[in-house]
């Protein structure tokens, strides 16, 4: 059995499998019309019909019928009571950052995406939010990290860019103990591979401009909760901060959601691939991906995941080895982001990163020779063939 | 250039390549490196992103101010400007206020050790007596939504600036078209462009611009660190409004001003709130500062038992929260747009069961006051029926 039909067979018997409910997801059918796919209602306001009976929707930033259609269908898929959709992936996390308080205390993994750390380091402090960052991957280290005023652990399994694994349910049934909230950054496996919910988590983040849109078409974040109270919380904080996705961006996220599992099965069979051809390879020095047999993490993550992604990173041993290889790709987009149709090549250390101080970049592992690749619908041999010139001294 | 033909030139032949008069929408998120370490000076879409850096930019130039930046909605750009503040810091904050600033305020950013004053912010006297050391900032609504409070805005700037604060001004009801608050010594300058720019009721939106070259460095790291960016295709549908701004203000402003003058006639209702009559204690300074009106104002009625039957009564008038849109919206602020404030501030400043918030469209003003005629009339009428009136 493949894992793919793994994933889809672990759903509950009376459940439809996954890739049913990414197009059977509720509000597949407009009901006024039967058109076959959601109106867009580009309306910032709606009639009162009555005075004493408040319509269901009043203004935008606080609901909005499309809207709605994208924030129950990623809850479904995530298996949480709630979702959110926000203007970007740091608007859906900072947001969430915003249910701490001042006088709070956040452990958050130490390879976090570097627009989260900057959020953290340079703008929650001087709410008066502290985090210590910490090798989610060790129990120890974290429960050590645990102050007085610690209220929530934030992760990221696999994380950016070195793909290590964090036991998801193990640090979930710590915090759960110690009444912290659990919050994970899901961008990487996006719920076809991996619901944290499942496993105990209290919050679940996407940058849904990656993988969950996949097209590298709309900037837009996702947020799903455990539970109505934490629902209730960040309806408040989504209403009240107002960072909220607009009507055609909803639409188009979900026009992309539709297509995710074909998409993510294609990718990660070519990121599989690649990363084994990488691996054999004398001029790389390491390659990092969970599905390869020597990854530190692979068995806790097949524990917790029905995937290894379609992000393989890889480390080509010096900067010069790594910028000669960028100028010489003819497939991949080099850039920033990742999780598209297009295939990606990014450089961490000058740009998903590059807000991070170069000491705790390479205390990381992210040092000059590492590149990402985010693999993306394109023929596999053709992607690693490219690489082969691109590599070539 | 005048400021009609800056608004009707947004984004017109700025597009290089084919010469489009109007800029094109870049969906993308992503934007090829030309070479490693080389940038066209766009990266990422959250950072910038071409066609919302063109509805920036006009947004800047028409405030004059130095940077423009747009926001998923009003409140995320006055969310991305309160995250200059930080735990400890006080600010000013004008008495009659937005119920969603008010809420940000006082539900969110009191948890970060962030605190407010409401004072009448054109009282030098009030804004000096609730000044403290940790006063960083004036935020200020002039006219105040919904009573049309006006506050004299070079004083105010001048006096803030005096005591190293910043000034910050939501320019949301007048428009650059009508006043410019950067000119008159303000540091930066908010909008829920969901109202007059974008115009239509149609899109969700958020303008800040902002004076000097630090303050709009800081605002650029906290715009795109905290994401709060307004995408592509609703940048565009703002430009697209923008383009008849002037048009549609000077509608709003001489439909409002008759409709104004109409109910101060009418015997069933008790006061008007509109800067534009000579009455309004706020007309004279309104005058000096703004070349015009705004399209709303509201009103009293004699007995709070009206309103429900005004509204169940009106027809081509919708009844729904915002303003600012083509079409002509009553709001009734003690249940909508102001739930969030607390009844004895509300009732303090005047905000109470008796008020409408009317946002005047660009119909015929005549099918407006017939509208409104025939909604008092019919609800006069039952209220007789009942014996109530």
């Amino acid at each position: 059995m493949s894992r793919a039909e793994d994933c889809n067979n672990s759903a509950s018997a009376n459940e439809d499998k996954f890739a049913t409910r990414l197009i059977h997801f509720g509000a597949e059918v407009d009901k006024a019309t039967g058109a076959s796919s959601v109106p867009l209602y580009q309306a910032s306001t709606f009639h009162h019909f009555s005075h004493s009976e408040p319509p269901k929707f009043d203004y935008t930033r606080s609901g909005n019928p499309t809207r709605q259609a994208l924030e129950d269908y990623i809850a479904k898929l995530e298996g949480g009571v709630r979702g959110f959709a926000f203007s970007s992936g740091m608007a859906a996390i900072s947001t969430a950052f915003l249910l701490l308080s001042a006088g709070d205390h956040l452990i958050c993994t130490e390879d976090v995406y570097g627009g989260t750390y900057r959020f953290l380091t340079a703008i929650a402090t001087r709410l008066g939010i502290e985090t210590t960052f910490v090798d989610m991957t060790d129990l120890d280290a974290v429960q050590a990290a645990r102050k007085e005023n610690t209220k929530a652990v934030y992760l990221e399994t696999p994380s950016n860019p070195t793909l290590k694994i964090t036991d998801v349910a193990a640090v979930a049934a710590w915090a759960k103990e110690n009444d912290l909230l659990t919050l994970l950054d899901n961008t990487f496996m996006t719920p076809y591979h991996q619901r944290p919910i499942e496993q105990g988590v209290d919050i679940v983040l996407h940058s849904a401009t990656k993988f969950l849109g996949g097209h590298s078409d709309l900037l837009a974040g996702l947020a799903v909760v455990a539970n109505e109270s934490l629902g209730r919380r960040l309806k408040m904080l989504q209403n009240g901060l107002g960072s909220v996705l607009g009507v055609q961006d909803s639409w188009l996220l979900m026009r992309g959601m539709k297509t995710l599992q074909a998409r993510m099965e294609h990718s990660e069979r070519g990121a599989r691939e690649l990363a084994q051809w990488l691996a054999a390879r004398s001029d790389i020095e390491r390659v990092y991906y969970p599905g390869l047999p020597d990854h530190p993490g692979r068995e806790i993550h097949e524990r917790q995941s029905r995937g290894y992604g379609a992000v393989v990173s890889f480390d080509t041993g010096s900067g010069e080895a790594a910028r000669r290889v960028m100028d010489r790709v003819r497939l991949p987009l080099v850039a920033v982001s990742l999780g598209a149709v297009e295939s990606i090549l990014s450089y961490p250390a000058m740009m998903s990163h590059a807000s991070m101080p170069q000491e705790v970049r390479h205390a990381r592992g992210i040092g000059e020779g590492l590149l990402r690749f985010s693999v993306g619908l394109e023929d596999a041999g053709d992607l690693i063939a490219d690489l082969e010139q691109a590599l070539a001294r | 250039m005048k400021i009609e033909s800056r608004l009707a030139q947004i984004g017109s032949v700025s597009e290089p390549g084919t010469g489009a008069v109007n800029f094109p929408i870049y969906h993308s998120t992503a934007f090829r490196h030309p070479a490693l370490g080389q940038s066209t000076g766009f990266d990422y879409a959250r950072s910038k992103s071409p066609t919302r850096t063109v509805l920036e930019q006009a947004a800047a130039e028409l405030e004059s101010g130095d940077a423009g930046f747009a926001a998923s909605s009003g409140m995320a750009a006055l969310t991305t400007v309160f995250a200059l503040f930080q735990q400890g810091d006080h600010l000013l904050v004008s008495l009659d206020l937005y119920g969603g600033t008010f809420r940000l305020l006082e539900q969110i950013m009191t948890r970060f050790g962030v605190s407010a004053t409401y004072v009448d912010t054109n009282d030098l006297d009030a804004l000096e007596e609730h000044r403290c050391p940790s006063t960083k900032a004036v935020l200020i609504e002039t006219p105040t939504n919904p009573l049309m409070m006006v506050t004299d805005l070079a004083k105010a700037s001048a006096w803030a600036k005096r005591h190293g604060l910043i000034t910050i001004v939501d320019n949301t009801l007048l428009t650059p078209f009508f006043q410019r608050p950067l000119e008159l010594g303000a540091d930066i300058v908010v909008h829920s462009a969901t109202k007059y720019l974008g115009g239509h009721n149609d899109v969700l939106a958020g303008l800040i611009v902002t004076k000097g070259k630090e303050l709009s460095e800081r605002m650029d790291f906290l715009h795109k660190s905290c994401g709060a960016v307004l995408g592509p295709q609703d940048s565009w549908l703002l430009m697209r409004g923008m383009k008849t701004l002037a048009l549609r203000m000077e509608r709003h402003e001489a439909n409002a001003l008759a409709v104004a003058r109409y109910l101060q006639t009418h015997p069933l209702i008790a006061e008007v709130f509109h800067p534009g009559l000579p009455d309004h204690p706020g007309c004279g300074i309104q005058k000096t500062q703004a070349s015009g009106n705004t399209g709303i104002f509201s009103f009293k009625v004699k007995d709070a038992a009206l309103v429900e039957p005004i509204l169940r009564h009106i027809k081509l008038i919708a009844f729904a929260e915002s303003l600012g849109g083509v079409e002509s919206l009553m709001t009734y602020p003690t249940v909508q747009t102001h739930a969030d404030i607390p009844e004895e501030i509300r009732r303090k400043v005047g905000v109470d069961d008796r008020l409408l918030r009317f946002s005047v469209g660009i119909e015929h003003v005549d099918d407006l006051i017939a509208d409104l005629s025939q909604a008092l009339a019919a609800a006069e009428a039952e209220l007789h029926a009942k014996g109530d009136l």
